[in-house]
């Protein structure tokens, strides 16, 4: 039920309805191999929400895609660890077989809704299609729960708007629509891929308010892969945050955001721009940019980065942290003893970050 | 829906208007400003025995010393309405589209033409549907297969087809397939449709293969790329992530996306190639419009060139009309703007 990276193939059927262990996607390339996704394990039951946070790059979307048995087919890629969903192994599965689970026991909805959409087709014939795939109903039946769906994820009169191209739908409108065709066949695991990020500020809310209420109505597992601190904040029961591939803190809600022990965490936290803080603090950006997944710098992969490198006497930048347990629900990867993460966090960084409370 | 066709439909007339100016123009206005006068115009259409002062009266009797726009007045009024002729026995009835009569054979251009269409219909038509389903399928399978044995072997012939000039496959071809082996019509051989189907589908056989190669080529080419870009779009991935069947993905979203550009080519294609397939009627010397009009240019036969043009551009014009329809038609998104 934890994630572990040093013994990645324990026994036995899981009990959690989604467990991940020891995935790795790599690419190889012309330049050499990307890892993009190294070593990554998790758990999610159902009517759970977990966050998985971190910069573009990071392993993130690769992560869902390689749940989802999308990563296939798109060039060469090397992916290994075990996947199971509901008692069923999906990573050594084939890949019809993967194909019936997709969109009906686990849906997606991706970032951006208008290329997510195909532009040539009505948004209600998408989700027919999307529903008629895996139910065997006549195309007036799939049409009035499509009717229903737009209707229940807040689309007034959708019993015109069904006949509507995507382009005709506001933004909003469409990730309601994106959602809506996710849902239409109660998928028990949802993954939303930065579901607000191309959105207006105030339809955000709305759409995070709506993904709340549906996961409660559906009580379905969902994993929301995001960049926004604030969208997690919202929604998750646990999050994952990674880093270069990895998973360098792993906790509940309360654990990343009230006592941040990894390094990395503290600069996500101090990256967003709050407004009860004073105008003279000044954000804590984090230095330089997310290294190249194809050559990792040694040991700690953050090390270039971390200002508190020069603490760990050198281990940082020859061994690599182990994900270490530093109380029942929460993991970290760092080489800074415990007792002094604890106190940079609590006397250095959150008096920085002026509001006191980062949650 | 509607409105944007009848806008489409305006501009359509429009565009032809324009075009029948133009053309107007170069046959009768550019040689003027180039110093010939009404007399040296008029000398074209008489006889070579005719003397200045016949010259001069025909001159008048075809208002070639009119003031221009007259003259175009009378031309359109005559295409659209026809005309009679002063034969000096009797009145000699042009009906309309009349495009006046050839100066070597003195029959009106206008059935003769009419006669014409079918061949190059024929050959168009079935070129055509080869070409669209072999350059499409080839380009899909390249797409899906990329750099496979497949895909190299498909471009390269691509590369030859789109290089390779119709005049030398066409005579390879003919060489080998209709003068050694037999199997294939030799060249010169046309049989109307209505008259015995099988014998013009064997006849026509080769110009098809042969045209059909030259855009499948093209065509192959222009779909592979499409489908690599489609295939990399976001609405494919949502597709799958739907749990569609890869064949559903690919048929029905990618391929659907990567025609819409195709349809618009070959839109244009069709009605270029309508208005006379010069190069494939000449090799296997089929009596087109093609051949028609390469004979004209080489007769200097004025009107018979003149009513090529004219029938080339309305093919065109059509064609792209149908071709602004059917984007409407296929992505909603060209119906608001």
């Amino acid at each position: 039920m934890t994630p572990n990276e040093s013994t990645p193939t324990a026994v036995g059927t899981p009990t959690a309805f989604l467990d991940v262990r020891d995935l790795r996607v790599h690419f190889p390339t012309d330049d050499g191999l990307v890892r993009a996704v190294d070593g990554v394990s998790f758990t999610v039951d159902r009517g759970e929400t977990l966050g998985i946070v971190g910069e573009s790059g990071s392993g993130k979307s690769v992560t869902s895609l390689a749940i989802m048995g999308l990563n296939r087919g798109r060039g060469p890629v090397h992916t290994s660890g075990e996947v199971w969903l509901d008692g069923e192994e999906l990573i050594g599965a084939s890949a019809e077989s993967v194909r019936r689970l997709r969109g009906k026991k686990m849906a997606m909805i991706f970032q951006d809704p208008l290329t997510a959409m195909h532009p040539h087709y009505t948004v209600g014939h998408q989700i027919i299609e999307a529903y008629r795939i895996h139910n065997p109903v006549s195309k007036a039946v799939a049409r009035k729960h499509a009717i229903d769906m737009l209707g229940r994820v807040g689309i007034p009169r959708p019993e015109r708007r069904v006949d509507d191209y995507p382009h005709q739908f506001s933004g909003g409108m469409r990730q309601r629509a994106m959602i809506a065709m996710a849902l239409s066949c109660d998928p028990e695991l949802l993954i939303a891929d930065e579901p607000t990020t191309a959105l207006d500020v105030t339809v955000q809310a709305q759409i995070l308010d709506l993904m709340r209420n549906l996961q409660e109505e559906f009580n379905s597992a969902l994993i929301i892969i995001t960049h926004d601190l604030g969208v997690v904040a919202e929604l998750a029961d646990r999050i994952m945050v990674m880093y270069a591939g990895r998973c360098i803190e792993y906790g509940t809600a309360v654990d990343v955001f009230e006592r941040p022990e990894h390094p990395y965490t503290w600069g996500l936290l101090g990256s967003v721009p709050r407004l009860d803080r004073a105008t003279t603090a000044r954000l804590i950006p984090i230095q330089g940019t997310p290294p190249s997944l194809i050559q990792l710098p040694s040991g700690c992969s953050f090390h270039p980065r971390c200002p508190y490198e020069p603490r760990t006497n050198g281990r940082s930048r020859t061994q690599m942290p182990e994900l270490v347990a530093v109380s029942g629900t929460h993991q970290v990867r760092c080489h800074l003893p415990v007792a002094e993460r604890r106190s940079i966090w609590e006397k250095e960084i959150r008096a920085k970050l002026a509001g006191g409370e980062a949650s | 829906m509607f409105r944007y066709i009848i806008r489409r439909l305006l501009a359509s007339v429009l565009l032809l208007v324009i075009i029948s100016m133009i053309t107007f123009a170069i046959f009768f206005l550019v040689p003027r400003l180039a110093g010939a006068t009404s007399d040296d115009l008029a000398a074209r259409y008489a006889s070579r025995a005719a003397d200045a002062a016949q010259v001069h009266a025909l001159s008048e009797r075809l208002g070639l010393d009119q003031p221009i726009w007259v003259q175009y007045g009378k031309f359109v009024k005559t295409l659209v309405a026809g005309a009679d002729y002063d034969t000096g026995t009797g009145t000699d009835h042009c009906s309309a589209p009349c495009l006046g009569y050839s100066f070597v054979t003195q029959n009106p251009v206008g059935p003769e033409l009419l006669d014409r269409l079918p061949v190059t219909a024929s050959l168009a038509a079935g070129a055509c549907v080869l070409w669209l389903l072999g350059g499409v399928a080839t380009g899909v399978m390249s797409a899906l297969r990329k750099g496979s044995v497949f895909d190299r072997a498909a471009m390269g012939t691509a590369l030859a087809g789109v290089s390779l000039p119709i005049f030398f496959t066409g005579l390879v071809t003919l060489s080998v397939f209709s003068y050694s082996l037999g199997w294939t019509a030799p060249g010169g051989s046309y049989t109307p449709l209505t008259q015995n189907p099988a014998q013009w589908a064997y006849d026509l056989l080769l110009p098809w293969i042969c045209l059909a190669f030259l855009y499948a080529a093209a065509y192959a080419r222009l779909t592979r790329s499409g489908m690599l870009e489609t295939m990399g779009e976001d609405f494919i991935r949502t597709a799958r992530a739907k749990g569609l069947p890869e064949r559903t993905v690919v048929v029905k979203h990618a391929l659907r996306s990567t025609l819409t550009p195709i349809t618009t080519i070959f839109g244009l294609d069709l009605g270029l190639l309508l208005g006379g397939a010069v190069l494939t009627e000449s090799t296997f010397s089929l009596p087109g419009i093609g051949k028609y009009a390469v004979d004209a240019i080489n007769a200097h036969d004025l009107p018979k060139i003149l009513g090529v043009v004219l029938v080339a551009t309305i093919f065109i014009i059509l064609a792209n009309l149908i071709v602004d329809v059917l984007y409407a038609v296929i992505d909603p998104r060209v119906r608001l703007s």
